[in-house]
């Protein structure tokens, strides 16, 4: 285990300046700043002015391993996740083979494990080979090494709601979650972009709202019908967010994910056919950006997903219809979700810790991450220079992936040091070393 | 002008220019030798990542009457499914030495990638992409009813409008990329364009496009239109239920003779082609004396001459679109 650290005069959750020591991967100690003195050999980080942060966790990454290593690898992404600011992703199932089975999903695991750099915890697909026809066994999914309690289709909605019943019935049995990706595939036969008046003037076929939330309102009467659990993927309208506000207040046992480009960015900036903006669901309209930050900030949203997407060069480097759909998100989340609702006052950093981290690891069951800064507690932590700006170079970025629709774009906040178990995975804004004990 | 994408991006100014040399060359096809020495040297390609015999050859007519150098490059479905991307045609080409790339491709959007992207230099013509733009169809259209308008007022069409002209466009907006050009390039004319459509062929949208939407035609004829343009309905459009049957379709929704008959005598009839006889328009119609089908043709030429000229020679001026 590696030596203490002391970091002083850290914000805890944007509060006043404290010092916090660290020692065996654990917080050992926290006092007013100023106040603790560093033992022996410790490390010391000086943190004046920097937020600390939970570790993050993403509800939702696609790490592109097995089968796409030339998109993306376990080892790539998760150092992307690290610079990011997580401590834990949730991988997707929409590997090559599909992570249908307890096999698959403990190579997952494991790769991450030997990584070092985050957490990393499967998503076992809901139906065989994401095919929407039958279940995998997610029972075995559930009793393998990795442990999977989160289900999704992700890519795809299991749309037949007799298999989707079963398996937010099925999953009860060992505390899963079925997160589903809501999208109506008949409306979306061919789909390119947000239906609406973009849509209709740049010729590209119309992806409606209708689509989305037709998924979303009958999945949260079906929970409701058999008392599951139900987590909705990446929400992108308007009317989505009234569902939810609806089955919220009915008690229905659902959460709810939003992504950070849904969270800044308009189907406008189509009008250029860039397909870097090509992302399903597709971005929407302004009114809708603004309904999920009201969204988030009234807790009918529970949690940010990045959704990251990384896809080779050629991919995105051809016309619209023929790109691939998805962006990059893991460098990104954090600067977006302080620009978009943190400076604009619709959130404080204690809701950060909230969306990004507590309740994702809540929904994801991961017991030690996620935890409240607090002695005792696992030393997951991220510290953010929130005075910092950058402008977005996915050329700079960790991850495989160029697809950032942020490029250019001038972003606050950098995340400065990131820990995991105790350790320095990201240093004064740089990648330094993963935990080596992971793999132990 | 540098390219031409669209017409949603074109000035009035632009696009009376182009119908004004346009005329220019037009007298050109009234020669015995029909040919000018303009782009002498210079190099077209024909970049067709779809079938269109049509378009083609009128903008093979077009490059050659200008005595440039014509490459046809027929792509169709090796963009995708033959895995070379559009990028490395269009890098092919390039280094071929093309100095203009005429592209109609599939998909939405295509010429403006072409444009838009580091990938080539040379101008781009877009001979229509998907269901967005077909701006030469446009540009063909309103030069073919300029003229009608200032016969009829005995006036020369040199740096006239279609102001005050009334416009119907009746048929498959959605899938349309000639409707979407021929709405902007004839507002942005002064012309006064009413959309007819079923509801199921008009884009959710719609409604904030510059033009009147009626879903009647006959509603629409009886205000007495100077032009009335039929598109192409395919007849497949009923297996996913846009329409229940094309018996149905016609009657609600096709030129027959009936409805030709309540038009008013000044009143032309225009099809961008190939046309459905029986379908969205009556043989009645098609062969009529105010259908205006083989002046478009006639048209198309003229205005592919004054776009590729424009493209080619005046490098310098504001790019339209």
């Amino acid at each position: 285990m590696s030596a203490s650290t002391l970091i002083r005069n850290a914000r805890i959750l944007g509060g006043d300046p404290q010092d916090l020591l660290i020692t065996k991967g654990r917080i050992q100690e926290i006092g007013p700043g100023g106040t603790l003195s560093a033992p022996e050999r410790a490390t010391v980080v000086e943190a004046q002015g920097l937020v600390l942060l939970p570790g993050l966790v993403d509800p939702h990454t696609h790490l592109r391993e097995p089968g796409r290593e030339d998109a993306e690898t376990v080892e790539t992404g998760t150092r992307a996740a690290a610079k990011g600011g997580y401590t834990a992703v949730h991988a997707m199932a929409n590997s090559l083979p599909v992570a249908d089975t307890a096999g698959v999903v403990e190579q997952v695991w494991r790769l991450g494990r030997e990584s070092g750099w985050v957490d990393v915890r499967p998503v076992g697909a809901v139906t065989v080979g994401l095919a929407g026809e039958r279940l995998a066994e997610l029972g075995a999914m559930a009793e393998s090494r990795a442990g999977v309690r989160v289900f999704s289709d992700d890519g795809i909605c299991v749309s037949d709601p007799v298999l989707m019943r079963r398996a937010l019935e099925y999953v009860k049995a060992f505390d899963g979650v079925i997160a589903q990706h809501a999208q109506e595939p008949r409306l979306t036969e061919g789909a390119q972009m947000n239906e609406g008046v973009v849509s209709a003037e740049l010729g590209l076929a119309g992806w409606p709202a209708v689509a989305e939330e037709s998924i979303i309102a009958r999945d949260v009467l079906l929970a409701q019908h058999v008392g599951s659990r139900l987590h909705v993927c990446h929400v992108s309208t308007a009317g989505s967010v009234e569902i939810l506000r609806w089955a919220k207040a009915r008690g229905v046992d659902v959460t709810a994910e939003v992504t950070p480009h849904h969270l800044l960015l308009t189907d406008e900036l189509a009008r250029d056919y860039d397909p870097v903006f090509k992302v399903n669901p597709p971005l929407r309209t302004a009114a809708d950006v603004q309904a999920l930050r009201e969204a988030v900030a009234d807790g009918t949203i529970d949690v940010i997903g990045t959704d990251h997407a990384p896809h080779p060069t050629e991919a995105k480097e051809c016309e619209w219809a023929a790109a691939a759909m998805g962006m990059t998100g893991l460098e990104t989340a954090l600067p977006v979700v302080q620009h978009a609702l943190v400076d604009t006052g619709l959130i404080q950093w204690e809701d950060v810790a909230r969306i990004m981290s507590a309740t994702p690891a809540l929904i994801g069951r991961l017991p030690d991450q996620g935890r409240p800064i607090r002695a005792g507690e696992p030393a997951h932590l991220t510290l953010v220079d929130p005075a910092a700006k950058t402008v977005v170079n996915p050329e700079s970025h960790a991850t495989k992936g160029r697809n950032s629709p942020f490029r250019g774009l001038e972003l606050p906040g950098r995340v400065m040091h990131v820990f995991y178990h105790g350790h320095p995975t990201v240093v004064d804004g740089e990648l330094a070393t993963p935990y080596e004990e992971a793999s132990a | 002008m540098r390219h031409l994408l669209d017409t949603v991006n074109l000035s009035r100014e632009d696009a009376i220019r182009i119908l004004d040399v346009a005329e220019t060359m037009g007298d050109v096809a009234g020669r015995e030798v029909k040919k000018l020495p303009a782009l002498r040297g210079r190099t077209v390609v024909n970049l067709f990542f779809e079938d269109s015999t049509r378009t083609r050859i009128s903008f093979e007519a077009a490059a050659k009457r200008l005595s440039a150098d014509v490459i046809n490059f027929s792509a169709k479905g090796s963009s995708v499914s033959k895995g070379e991307s559009l990028k490395d045609t269009a890098q092919t080409l390039q280094a071929m030495g093309a100095d203009a790339v005429v592209i109609r491709h599939p998909a939405s959007g295509a010429a403006q990638r072409l444009a838009r992207t580091d990938w080539i230099d040379a101008a781009v013509v877009n001979a229509g992409d998907g269901t967005h733009a077909h701006p030469t169809q446009a540009l063909l259209d309103a030069l073919t009813l300029r003229r009608e308008l200032a016969a009829r007022d005995g006036v020369s069409p040199t740096g006239r409008g279609l102001d005050g002209a009334r416009v119907v466009i009746v048929g498959d907006v959605v899938h349309s990329r000639v409707a979407r050009s021929d709405v902007w390039l004839m507002h942005r004319l002064g012309a006064r364009v009413t959309l007819v459509a079923p509801p199921t062929l008009l884009p959710v949208g719609v409604e904030s496009w510059p033009c009147d939407v009626e879903l009647d035609l006959d509603r629409a004829l009886a205000a007495g239109p100077d032009a009335v343009m039929m598109l192409r309905v395919q007849a497949e459009r009923m297996q996913s239920s846009f329409f229940p049957s094309v018996a149905e379709y016609s009657r609600r929704w096709g030129l027959d003779a009936p409805r030709l008959a309540v038009l008013p005598p000044q009143s032309i009839v225009m099809h961008p082609g190939p046309m459905n006889r029986g379908l969205e328009i009556s043989a009645a119609a098609a062969d009529s004396p105010r259908s205006r089908v083989l002046a478009q043709v006639a048209n198309g030429v003229s205005v592919r001459m004054a776009v590729l000229y424009l493209v080619l020679s005046g490098a310098n001026t504001p790019e339209g679109a």
